[in-house]
């Protein structure tokens, strides 16, 4: 039984989740007895291909040129759909991001594959095919089953661990060529940081709320992220007043995160908020606020001004190393 | 332009998440229309207003959700189709909207980028496809000029303009529009206005949904003098082990 492995790249180099969705997909395809296969598309360094065999794939295939990009989640799906055929792809695993969720249904009507996101955890392959899933924002599991012949799965961020076990995969370029329905939606702008880590991505995120006063005193915050190698994120009213970009907002309807370090500082800790971040694996709550609801969730707190404690956390922080 | 505005029927933002005899305990859950999806119906009052038209609201659900679809109505939809079905799994509900909207030739399919209680993310990219379709979602921006749609669309660290020609689905989510409030004569007509009870077109079960589970409980917060914060790093670092 084979599997199929979608995974993305940040632009500069193949995002952690997807390094994530290779081991998974690998210990997929050994619990059924198969073999995993990965397709990415766009123009990704071939040495970036080559090093997935360092978590377990042997076989990649590649699709480049034109409008295969991950841009177009329409042509990338269809590259996805070709790969699956290709290897005659059982079940086919996808790396949560914002733009898979297009790629995954779409791969999934066209294969008439039953699909299930947010999957934390391998299958239970005993008896049929089934998955557990995150469901209400992280504040409760679901146990799924499939029972269509093809399957397609997203795997939650940070669910499961990626691991290095050495070893180079052969990559194989995959041509093919585009259809009108492909190229209906056109990309005609991106703005995207640079040189910053990706939120969804990050193993620590530091966040900031309203008790930071103002986006001039945004500096204390990202002087603690870049000590700690943090990416950064905020809470609603803090994007809302623009003093912060959206992309940034973390919280039921902006970014969920699940990173194993997330620190919030002089953040209040509305439901709304922690329903971003409550799958994350250790959660510090930095607010001058006793009662922030905040720390209920928290597994460490320090009440103070962040105006005095954060200072002293990145000179601290600065040493650590 | 006729749009169609799909809502999910789903508990508060701030419910109370547990499960009895394994169901979604609804003792004490009020239901609103999903967040994402009052962006969209938000996004298609404004845009009736600016280039006139209809917005047929749709939900998947049983004969409870009809306050949530005659709230929708309140807002601004001109009349609803509620299919008579508690909405299985995203291919479910999917394949029941599209079963409506084949025949209607929609300009627009508005709806939320998930549902905030099984966020599956699913359906608009379903629908579309099943209606073969273009799909873009997350928006955060959609102006229309012509037939031609430009958007806004987030990705991850940034967000890009994209271009589309009408029809086609989208997912929506903040701030693409601000919300509205009804008024009374709003809440007044939408208890006139038409809304009809479609009966389900059957599906096969590729999935389905079995038990459901809590997370573990958090332990107590431990807590560190302000004064010292560096302690928190040590125990960072050599009791939680993730730094």
């Amino acid at each position: 039984m084979s599997v199929l492995i979608y995974v993305e790249s940040n632009g500069s180099e193949i995002k952690k989740s997807s390094h994530d969705a290779v081991s998974y997909g690998v210990q997929v395809a050994s619990k059924l007895g198969g073999t995993a296969t990965v397709i990415a598309v766009g123009d990704i360094p071939q040495e970036q291909l080559i090093a997935l065999g360092n978590f377990g794939a042997t076989s990649v295939l590649n699709v480049t040129g034109g409008a295969f990009n991950q841009s177009n989640p329409s042509a990338t799906a269809a590259a996805v759909i070709e790969a699956a055929k290709k290897v005659g792809a059982k079940v086919v695993v996808l790396p949560k991001s914002t733009l898979v969720d297009s790629i995954a249904s779409k791969v999934a009507s066209q294969l008439k594959a039953g699909v299930v996101t947010n999957v934390t955890e391998l299958p239970e392959t005993s008896s049929g095919f089934q998955v557990k899933r995150s469901i209400f924002t992280g504040k409760a599991f679901a146990t799924v089953t499939i029972n269509s012949d093809i399957k397609v799965i997203t795997l939650a961020k940070n669910a499961y661990q990626g691991t290095e076990t050495g070893g180079k995969a052969t990559v194989e370029v995959l041509a093919l060529s585009l259809t009108d329905s492909d190229t209906k939606v056109k990309t005609t702008n991106v703005e995207k940081m640079t040189g910053e880590l990706l939120l969804t991505e990050a193993e620590i995120v530091v966040s900031g709320g309203r008790g930071f006063k103002g986006p001039e005193n945004w500096g204390l915050l990202l002087d603690l992220a870049k000590a700690l190698g943090a990416a950064t994120g905020c809470s609603k009213p803090v994007s809302d007043m623009d003093w912060r970009p959206h992309h940034e907002h973390v919280g039921q309807t902006g970014v969920k995160v699940a990173p194993n370090l997330y620190i919030a500082i002089g953040i209040s800790g509305a439901i709304q908020h922690l329903a971003g971040v409550n799958s994350s694996k250790c959660i510090v709550v930095i607010n001058k606020d006793p009662e922030a609801p905040f720390f209920k969730a928290a597994d460490y707190g320090i009440v103070g001004d962040l105006f005095e404690v954060l200072p002293k956390l990145t000179e601290a922080a600065k040493l650590l190393k | 332009m006729k749009i169609l505005v799909c809502i999910t029927h789903v508990p508060d933002t701030t419910s109370k998440i547990s499960f009895t005899d394994n169901a979604f305990n609804t003792s004490g859950v009020q239901f609103i229309i999903g967040p994402y999806d009052e962006y969209a119906l938000s996004k298609a009052v404004d845009l009736k207003e600016q280039h006139g038209g209809t917005i047929t609201v749709l939900n998947v659900g049983d004969a409870e959700t009809e306050p949530t679809i005659r709230k929708a109505l309140a807002i601004g939809a001109d009349d609803a189709i509620r299919i008579n079905a508690i909405p299985k799994d995203a291919g479910f509900v999917a394949a029941q909207i599209a079963s409506v909207a084949k025949s209607e030739s929609y300009d627009l399919i508005l709806m939320g980028r998930e549902s905030i209680d099984y966020n599956g993310g699913l359906v608009h990219g379903l629908v579309a496809d099943l209606l073969s379709m273009p799909c873009i979602t997350p928006i955060m921006k959609l102006d229309i000029d012509g037939t031609l749609a430009k958007m806004s669309r987030e990705i991850e660290g940034g967000k890009e303009s994209v271009e589309c020609n009408l029809p086609f689905v989208a997912g929506c989510q903040e701030p693409i529009a601000e919300w509205k409030i009804p008024n009374m004569r709003g809440i007044m007509s939408a208890r006139t206005k038409a809304l009809k009870v479609v009966e389900p077109i059957s599906v096969v079960d590729d999935v389905v949904y079995g038990s459901y589970s809590l997370p573990a409980p958090k332990g107590a917060c431990k807590m560190i003098d302000a004064a010292n914060p560096g302690e928190l790093l040590t125990l960072l670092r050599n009791e939680a082990k993730v730094l």
